[in-house]
């Protein structure tokens, strides 16, 4: 079987390898870095939408009214528990034809795509992404429901990601 | 041109020539600036009346001459600047009077081939050559081309993509092609009479309209609704009789020949190893008779009806041909959706079923509309599994089959230890089903 990366299982990641017995894939969760810029857009949005409930009312219409800011603080804490079981769900392997990906809590997804039916692999990086030093990958096949993408990595780990999936790709690489 | 890359040999770029489309063609273009006054005056009526009354027979007369000439010269343009060239591993179609445009199409990835003849094409004796390669738009086709030359075009094109030598691409000629199936009228009228959609679009479109004037008494607001009603009724009813009339599927060595319609007649070629997922779709009120009826999704072809009508046997018949070595499972061969799960989708869960042979992957979905879709392992892009919360409790999961040609194939509701290994064994078996798959260049 095939093995992940050797520098996985972080010092900061309690679940960084979640190795099963019995030839099980290496499921690698993801590090810590996504859970921390989600939650803190989620309080600073979260954070204004509550700010603005509760000033406009409680100043214009007396005190009391600034109760309406307690539903976005509700919706935060809830918000922050959430967040992170989504995060914690997140988990990809590599083996050595196909890549598993698993997500999801309620809803839980799991796919399996072959290494030769990657089109094109891609790295992307959004600004506020680039700020919090993450990275995603996403695997294209030639079918567009094909929906594998892995938020939130280490750029260097994406590379990697990248430029091993490209080249197993090749490897294996079938028609339509 | 990009004929004279390095690497092509100077034998190679002479025997790149290029043509250009049928003569015909300017015609059809200089139609183009007279339909879009028309449309426009549709569009407008009240607006367009009231320039025509202003305009004298003078003014109208001028406006013609320049116009007519006008819109000659511009369908001359841009069929003088239209070339295309076959290579041996493309078909390159240049294009463009200001913005040039060179369209590039490999051979060896063409999904399907289409010759289709409108009514005054016919009457022309042109055709249109259409090509489903993936990634290609819809702007890529040749139209018009002469009919018989649409025809050796296409038996070229296909002889190439087949990997036979360019030299003798030109000698092969029309493959000979063996009927496999041709549908009655009688029978195809008769299955539109015994489907439901068409009797819903029908009844929609002569209870509505009445009953909305009784209401608003408006005449738009009528027409407005009863309008698209009556097309969705005459396209369901008579359109499709017109389109599906004298169906025939062919077998050649070049692939699936359908051929099909009544005014407008349409030359489909599918080479073999193309079909990603076929569906046998069987209507309630079918049942008796044991008709069904084939549909199948090539990746880049909007076309999709393989048989419209056809008994059960002949029909698995033409599944068997299309999908080489393929056996449609029985319904004995299905295995239900467990009894856990008839909370899930209460009533409709005994119409889901499984069945995975060494060839495909077999769903079947419906209860009254039943449908069974058939994936060719070696056409499996990904596998999925995925859990609701209520799925969940129930114990049952579903597990998707993602194709080539953007369709998803669910099986749904199967026992949750079951679709894990389900998940497993797919994505095992779609790699190895893969291995031994036919090459791009099937004669070669």
């Amino acid at each position: 079987m095939d093995t992940g990366s050797p520098h996985e299982a972080g010092p900061d990641g309690p679940q960084g390898t979640i190795e099963a017995a019995g030839g099980e894939p290496v499921w690698i969760a993801l590090p810590p870095g996504l859970l921390r810029m989600r939650r803190l857009l989620l309080v600073v949005w979260l954070g204004l939408i509550a700010l603005a409930a509760g000033l406009l009312p409680g100043l214009l219409a007396g005190p009391a009214w600034a109760a309406f800011a307690l539903p976005p603080l509700a919706l935060m804490a809830w918000g922050w528990v959430m967040i992170e079981r989504n995060w914690r769900s997140w988990r990809y392997a590599e083996r050595d034809d196909d890549l598993l990906i698993s997500r999801g809590v309620l809803w839980r997804e799991e796919t399996v795509v072959p290494y030769g039916r990657m089109q094109l692999v891609e790295v992307t990086s959004g600004p506020v992404e680039r700020h919090f030093g993450l990275a995603s990958v996403q695997l294209h096949t030639a079918a567009a429901a094909t929906d594998a993408t892995i938020p939130g990595l280490d750029p260097a780990e994406a590379e990697r990601l990248r430029d091993r999936l490209t080249e197993l790709g090749e490897a294996r690489s079938a028609g339509l | 041109m990009t004929a004279h890359g390095a690497t092509e040999t100077s034998e190679a770029a002479a025997e790149v020539s290029e043509r250009r489309l049928h003569p015909v063609t300017p015609l059809r273009r200089a139609w183009a600036p007279v339909a879009v006054l028309i449309g426009w005056a549709v569009h407008d009526p009240d607006g367009a009346q009231r320039h025509l009354t202003r305009l004298t027979t003078t003014t109208l007369l001028i406006g013609l001459a320049v116009l007519v000439p006008a819109a000659a010269l511009y369908g001359f343009c841009s069929w003088w600047f239209t070339h295309f060239a076959v290579t041996g591993t493309e078909l390159r179609i240049r294009t463009g009077l200001v913005f040039r445009r060179t369209a590039h199409i490999r051979l060896e990835r063409i999904q399907a081939i289409d010759i289709t003849q409108p009514l005054l094409a016919r009457v022309a004796g042109v055709a249109k050559l259409k090509l489903d390669v993936i990634g290609t738009d819809k702007k890529d086709e040749l139209a018009f081309l002469g009919a018989d030359e649409a025809r050796t075009l296409r038996a070229e094109l296909l002889a190439r993509a087949a990997g036979f030598a360019p030299e003798t691409a030109h000698e092969v000629g029309e493959a000979p092609s063996r009927q496999l199936l041709r549908v009655p009228p009688g029978v195809l009228a008769l299955s539109l009479v015994l489907t439901g959609a068409t009797w819903v679009s029908v009844a929609a479109a002569l209870v509505v309209p009445p009953v909305l004037w009784l209401f608003t008494h408006s005449l738009w607001t009528v027409l407005a609704v009863a309008l698209p009603l009556l097309g969705a009724a005459g396209a369901s009813s008579v359109g499709r009789f017109v389109a599906e009339y004298d169906w025939t599927v062919g077998e050649s060595p070049d692939g699936l020949r359908i051929d099909h319609g009544l005014l407008d007649r349409a030359h489909e070629t599918v080479p073999p190893g193309r079909v990603q997922t076929v569906r046998i779709v069987e209507p309630l009120l079918w049942r008796r008779r044991g008709w069904v009826r084939v549909e199948l999704d090539v990746a880049g072809s909007s076309n999709s009806v393989l048989v419209p009508v056809a008994p059960r046997e002949i029909a698995e018949d033409v599944v068997a041909r299309v999908l080489p070595g393929v056996s449609v499972p029985g319904p004995a061969a299905l295995s239900p959706a467990p009894r856990s799960a008839r909370w899930c989708v209460p009533l409709w869960w005994r119409g889901y079923g499984l069945a995975v042979t060494d060839t495909v992957f077999a769903a079947r979905s419906g209860l009254l509309r039943r449908s069974l879709a058939l994936v060719p392992h070696a056409k499996v892009q990904s596998v999925r599994m995925t859990q609701g919360p209520w799925e969940r409790a129930r114990g049952v999961a579903d597990v998707c089959v993602d194709t080539g040609a953007n369709k998803t194939v669910r099986a749904r509701l199967r026992e949750a230890g079951e679709a894990r290994e389900l998940l497993a064994a797919q994505a095992e078996r779609s790699r190895t089903g893969r291995r031994d798959a036919r090459p791009d260049r099937w004669m070669a």
